[in-house]
Formats: structure tokens, C-alpha cells, sequence
């Protein structure tokens, strides 16, 4: 059985309301003071994609989308809540810019791992874009994520930058883990980011760990824990659901089902269609959103991250989403697991893409400044792989660096 | 040792765990102990005893029998600002958490190029001789050791389980500190204060000229016992407690070789695959001129604990083992 796309959304409110009450609250927006407030003074968000690649190839280090305390977030930047107030321009923005990041850079890498540039294994994120943006979006750097083998876009939408990221994927000593991580382990502390993990289920009981000290240390801080549909079948996700509802911990787990645990069906791996209903057996709420809106998924990670900030506990938000490309690489390994049609489908409900009509409709973005926008990008993105290929390797004279901390 | 002779006193094996967690949760205000029945219950071993009541139920709490989320919330805590003391109580249960020791916990710092410290202490109980049979005796600590990024430390004595408890927790890395269910009663002369014993020193128990017994854990009790029925035979049996088998003292080792020129390494764990194959390795490697008799090993048949006293009696490594063992080997 084709894999649908087109799947209920079973989020506080429907997924095409919630689409039809952003876009009539923003478009209703301009003619509201708080509203024209946000707009007037709304900054550009703190990305590289606008500023000289030049700049931000060496030194600037590229900053992706909104790196900001979570004291400087406004309930304008937040709130969807209300029927009357959608999210600002930049919010909107800065969505896109953290999937259009995510499309580019990951597109740039395939392409580079194809043609046997960089080694190893990589696993694409691209059509899952709006999961990691939409959530991110709530997120500081004082905020923790775990992430899985398919980890480059949560660490883009975390605010990794360009440089370090594709300097570690070739393995370079530049790169974000010295070269040690690569792809399947890339992270970065400072940015709250604790790890892709070649482990599926690898990350629920870290992020669990980092929701417990989160509440140990007396901080709001909350913890996202990225998993997919293949690890809610492994007892590393349920050991830790259990725990952090047993002892409400500012955790949430976020299953991007893509319908497939590496080449095998849902179906053929689960016997329930949606992941979200085991958050009933741990006791917390389990919302199921359209992880091809990436409005849809803000809002929905909005209320779960909410809920983890005010002390009440976790919550388990299910995407329904789909990777473009196959399990690893982007030509893959020519098995005929899904069929092209299911695959078609499922692109023409690209979240970028859609979105991007949908700002271009409200007026937010222009054909014009789209043009130039992936101009910028793909310009900062030829600096940062210019950056990670001229770096050296590492010195085998570090290779039992690290094994131990010496302090 | 010094300051335990100015003060004596001699306490079990098991109240020194307790002074050394203790000693912890008062220094480090981010320390906290997370297991299955840590806190009520004071540890079915009895070595959090008292805690609860002193420190509240914050830095001293009961989780579910889950060693995945325990050892996961070791990791994910440490990571992020913490100094999680995570207790799982049989060293077998370990089995439940390999995940989130071999691949997270160990690896975690090395993957992400040093940027990542994880200063986790980890209390597990090992060890046979009490009729507990397959799944809570056994003596894993070899699976432990072989992993780059954690430490092995193996008390045999009640002072050293203090200070090594103590060490353990201040280190920046993961250390396991395995303790042995036998030893719990074992008493010995322990100084009040807050002392450390260096993780990676082995120890001179009883001095020797011409036989060398290694030991871990409780086996140092045994080959001390073997030492003096060998003294009947000629020999004159120096016993090393290596205390520490990540990283391992091979430099203490080697010399105490080089002096006797024979040696035997003896572990409770299962011979094969056990912790003894890398020492009898390092001595072989680094000191074979100065051998005069093949390197022997002591440890458990390959066969998992049985339960039936007369079994597992028959299984365990022992004194007698021990000195049948030196005496096979220089067929004296």
C-alpha cells in the first residue's frame, strides 16, 4: 500500500485551520498596531544568508536563523495561540530561512558525498525541513536537542553554521568535532545540539538526561528529543518516555515519521499508524501534525514547549513527513522499496516549496527577494565548502586525542 | 594509608561506600544519586543508607527498572552541567544499558572532538558466592574495560572502596566503580576524612621476592591467603591489588616481575576474554627476559554462575585454586 500524504492532523486545532488562521491573522495583522509594531521594527533575522558570503565564510561563521535568548523572544515572535494574532514577518522569515538552509545545504552535500568528495555515509534530510524549522523556532541555544543519523538539519535549523558543519562532513580538522564525528555524530555544544546519533533510539534517554538536569539546575530549559518512526519501536524511547512523565520533565519527543525505518514500511514495522498514541501509554499528550506545513508544526511544538517550560511535562509530537531522497545519499542503493508515484505525491506537498507560495501570497516574500535570497545562500554555501575543502585534515598525531578529558 | 594508622578505624566495606558518597554529595552541589531503590530503600545493598534523610530526596532518588533511561539520564545530565552518580545494582543489569554505555556514554566526548565532558560515576554490584545464580553474579568488567572513554576502578578493600568512590566522582570522565557483593562485610581501618585514592594505581598488599600475584577485587583476599600457603612451598609471593583495570598500573606490574620473575593473574570474572589475558599479555610483551615461568591465569570456568551451593562452590576462584595453579605451573 502507497504511503499517503495526505494524513489527518490531529493537533489542538486541524491543520488547515490552523493554515487558514495564520494567514487571515497576518493578513489581518497589518492593519493591527501590536502587529505593525512587530513588522516595523522586525530585524532581519540574525542570518549569514543575507550578509556577504565573503564575510561569513571565514571569520563571520555563518550564524544561521535566530540565535537569541529565549528572554528575547516577544509573545509577538511566539504566539499563534490567539485567533487574532499570527506570527510576525519575521517569524515567517525566519522559517523559511531555516528550511531553505536545510534544502541547499543538504542538496550541496549529497551532491558533494555522490560524487565521492566526502567520505562515508550521509543521510539527507530534504522534505523534512518543516519539522526541524518549526520546532526550532521555539528553541534557544540554552535549549538541548538530541538528534538521529539523518541529524544535518536539526543542527542547521539549531543555528550550526555552514563552514564547521561541511568541514566536519569531509572530515576536516576545522569541522565542528575535529573531524572525529562526521555526519552521523556531528554536534555542537554551545548550540545546545547533543549529537546526531548512529544509534536509532540513541537520543530519548540523552534528551531525557538533559530535560532532568534542565529541572535539576532550576533553569526553563527544555529538551527536544528528535527520534523516527523506526526508533518508537525500540525500548530506549519508551524507558524514556516513562521516566520523563513519571518525573515531569521539560522533554519533548518529536517523531518525525517519514514511513519508513530505513527500507522497511510502517506497516511492516508497527502495528498502529500513528506513533502519537503511545504517548497515552506514559501519560502525556500525544498530538499528530503535518510535518509538511511547517506552520502547522510551530504551533503545534508551541503548545509542547509550553507545556515542558511551565513544568507540566512532556509531550510527544508526531510529524507525518517523507524524505525526498533515499535512506542514505541521494541516488541511493536502487532498491524498489516505495513506488515513484508514492514518492511524487509526497513532492508535490514539498514543505519549502509550499511555503514559500504561501509567503509569496501574503505578501511576506517577493519573486524578487527570493531570487536574491538564493543567490546569498548558494553563494555562502560555495564559500563554507571552499572553507571545509582548503582545510587540512586532522594531524594523525590527534588521534587518541579526546578519548579522555585530562582536566 | 598513613593518615588511617595516625586515626584507626575499622569499618565494613559497605559503611565506606556510604562516607564516599556522602563525602560527594556534600562537595558537588550537582551531584545526585539516580538508581532502582537508591533512596527508600537505601540501596538493596544497603551503601546509600541514611542518605535519603540527609541530603532529601533531589540528590537521592528512586527511578523505574529502567537501565536504558537510567544510564541515558547519566549521559544527558552529565552532558549538560551535572555529576550524576548512577547506581545499577547488579553489574549484570548492565546488560539492559550497552547502548547508552558502549555507544553514548564512551564515545560521546571522542565523536564531538573533546567538546563534550561527562563526568559520571557509575556504582555497580559484581560478584558470585552468594547462591544468586546466572543474571546477579557475574563479573562483567572486562566488557567495560575494553571500551576507549571510561574507567574501570574494582575496590577490594573498604579503604579503597572510600577513596576510589571519592576519586570516581571527581574525575571529569566516566569511571564504573564495580563492587563485590563478598567484600560488603569485609572491615578494615578507614580515616574519617575525605580522601582520594588515584584511579590508576595498583597496590603492593603483601611484599614478595619471587612470585608475583595480580589480582582483582576480592581475588586480592584470596591471594593473600594463597601467598601464605605458598610461603610452605618456598616461595615468597609478592600480591599486587591492581585497583584499577582502566587504565591499568602495567608500570607497577612489570617491575614487581622484574624482581620476582614469575607471575599469575587471578580474577573472579570467567578466564576467557577476562581482564588476567591482557595483564598475562602486558607482562609477556614488556618483561619477557626477565621470565622464568609462564605467565598463569585464575578466573571462572567458561559456564555461567550456577545456583546449587556445591556448584557454584566448585565454580569460584579460590586460595587453593591459586597455589594448584602456581604449583601446576612451576610443577612443584
Amino acid at each position: 500500500m502507497a504511503r499517503q500524504p495526505v494524513r489527518r492532523a490531529r493537533t489542538n486545532g486541524t491543520k488547515s485551520e490552523a493554515k487558514s488562521a495564520t494567514r487571515s491573522a497576518t493578513k489581518g495583522a497589518t492593519k493591527s498596531t501590536a502587529e505593525s509594531t512587530t513588522r516595523g521594527t522586525a530585524k532581519r533575522p540574525a542570518n549569514t544568508a543575507a550578509k556577504s558570503p565573503a564575510k561569513s565564510s571565514k571569520k563571520g561563521r555563518a550564524r544561521s536563523p535566530a540565535r537569541r535568548t529565549a528572554k528575547s523572544r516577544s509573545a509577538a515572535e511566539t504566539g499563534t495561540r490567539s485567533a487574532t494574532s499570527g506570527p510576525s514577518d519575521r517569524v515567517l522569515q525566519e522559517l523559511h530561512l531555516r528550511m531553505a538552509r536545510i534544502r541547499k545545504f543538504e542538496e550541496a552535500a549529497g551532491g558533494l558525498m555522490e560524487d565521492g568528495k566526502i567520505p562515508g555515509a550521509l543521510h539527507l534530510y530534504v522534505g523534512q525541513e518543516a519539522v526541524a524549522s518549526g520546532i526550532m523556532q521555539h528553541l534557544s541555544d540554552e535549549d538541548q536537542i538530541t538528534s538521529t543519523h539523518r541529524g544535518h538539519g536539526h543542527l542547521i535549523a539549531k543555528g550550526g553554521a555552514f563552514p564547521e558543519m561541511f568541514a566536519e562532513l569531509f572530515g576536516k580538522a576545522s569541522g565542528y568535532c575535529k573531524g572525529k564525528g562526521g555526519s552521523m555524530h556531528i554536534s555542537n555544544m554551545s548550540l545546545g545540539m547533543l549529537g546526531a546519533n548512529g544509534i536509532v533510539g540513541g537520543g530519548p534517554p540523552i534528551a531525557m538526561g538533559a530535560a532532568f538536569s534542565n529541572k535539576f539546575r532550576g533553569t526553563d530549559r527544555v529538551a527536544v528529543c528528535f527520534f523516527g518512526d523506526g526508533a518508537s519501536n525500540e525500548g530506549s524511547f519508551h524507558e524514556a518516555a516513562n521516566m520523563a512523565s513519571l518525573y515531569k520533565l521539560p522533554c519533548i519527543f518529536v517523531c518525525e515519521n517519514n514511513g519508513y525505518g530505513e527500507y522497511t514500511a510502517q506497516e511492516n514495522h508497527q502495528a498502529i499508524r500513528d506513533v502519537a498514541d503511545r504517548a497515552a501509554g506514559y501519560g502525556m499528550p500525544g498530538v499528530v501534525v503535518d510535518g509538511m506545513d511547517v506552520m502547522a508544526v510551530y504551533e503545534a511544538a508551541g503548545e509542547a514547549i509550553d507545556r515542558a517550560r511551565r513544568g507540566d511535562g512532556p509531550s510527544l509530537l508526531e510529524a507525518k513527513t517523507y524524505r525526498f531522497f533515499d535512506h542514505v545519499g541521494m541516488r541511493g542503493m536502487g532498491l524498489t522499496y516505495r513506488s515513484d508515484e508514492e514518492l511524487e505525491a509526497w513532492r508535490r506537498k514539498d514543505a519549502l516549496l509550499s511555503f514559500e507560495a504561501m509567503l509569496l501570497d501574503m505578501g511576506v516574500m517577493t519573486k524578487r527577494k527570493l531570487t536574491s535570497f538564493y543567490k546569498k545562500l548558494d553563494e555562502e554555501l560555495a564559500a563554507a565548502i571552499q572553507f571545509a575543502e582548503a582545510s587540512p585534515f586532522p594531524d594523525p598525531s590527534e588521534l587518541l586525542e579526546d578519548v579522555y578529558s585530562v582536566a | 594509608m598513613e593518615k588511617a594508622k595516625q586515626q584507626p578505624r575499622s569499618i565494613t566495606y559497605v559503611a565506606a561506600i556510604t562516607e564516599g558518597v556522602r563525602a560527594i554529595l556534600n562537595e558537588q552541589d550537582n551531584a545526585f544519586v539516580a538508581g532502582e531503590d537508591v533512596a527508600g530503600a537505601g540501596s538493596v545493598f544497603g551503601y546509600y543508607r541514611g542518605l535519603l534523610a540527609e541530603f532529601g530526596e533531589n540528590r537521592l532518588f528512586d527511578t523505574p527498572i529502567s537501565e536504558k533511561a537510567i544510564m541515558g539520564l547519566g549521559v544527558g545530565a552529565a552532558a549538560t552541567g551535572c555529576r550524576p552518580i548512577i547506581d545499577i545494582m547488579f553489574m549484570d543489569f548492565i546488560a539492559e544499558c550497552m547502548d547508552e554505555v558502549t555507544n553514548q556514554l564512551a564515545k560521546m566526548r571522542y565523536m564531538f572532538g573533546g567538546a563534550a565532558t561527562l563526568p559520571v560515576t557509575v556504582l555497580t554490584m559484581s560478584g558470585g558466592g552468594m547462591n544468586m545464580a546466572a543474571q546477579h553474579s557475574q563479573c562483567l568488567e572486562a566488557w567495560l574495560a575494553h571500551l576507549p572513554g571510561v574507567k574501570v576502578v574494582m575496590p577490594a578493600t573498604p579503604y579503597d572502596a572510600k577513596g576510589l568512590v571519592i576519586a570516581a566522582a571527581r574525575d571529569n570522565n566516566p569511571v564504573f566503580v564495580v563492587l563485590n557483593k563478598l567484600s560488603l562485610g569485609i572491615r578494615g581501618e578507614v580515616p574519617e576524612e575525605v580522601y582520594e585514592v588515584p584511579i590508576g594505581k595498583a597496590n603492593v598488599v603483601r611484599e614478595g621476592s619471587n612470585y608475583t600475584i595480580v589480582a582483582v577485587s576480592r581475588m586480592v583476599h584470596e591471594a593473600v591467603k594463597a601467598a601464605d600457603e605458598l610461603a610452605g612451598l618456598g616461595l615468597d609471593a609478592e600480591v599486587i591489588d591492581v585497583r584499577s583495570i582502566q587504565p591499568l598500573d602495567t608500570a607497577l606490574i612489570i617491575k614487581s616481575v622484574e624482581k620476582t620473575h614469575r607471575a599469575l593473574v587471578v580474577h573472579e570474572a570467567v578466564r576467557f576474554g577476562g581482564i588476567g589475558g591482557e595483564i598475562a599479555a602486558q607482562i609477556q610483551e614488556l618483561a619477557f627476559d626477565h621470565l622464568d615461568a609462564p605467565v598463569a591465569r585464575v578466573g571462572a570456568p567458561f559456564s555461567p554462575v550456577p545456583f546449587s551451593p556445591v556448584l557454584e562452590a566448585t565454580y569460584m576462584p579460590n586460595a587453593a585454586k591459586i597455589v594448584a595453579e602456581v604449583r601446576k605451573t612451576l610443577e612443584i
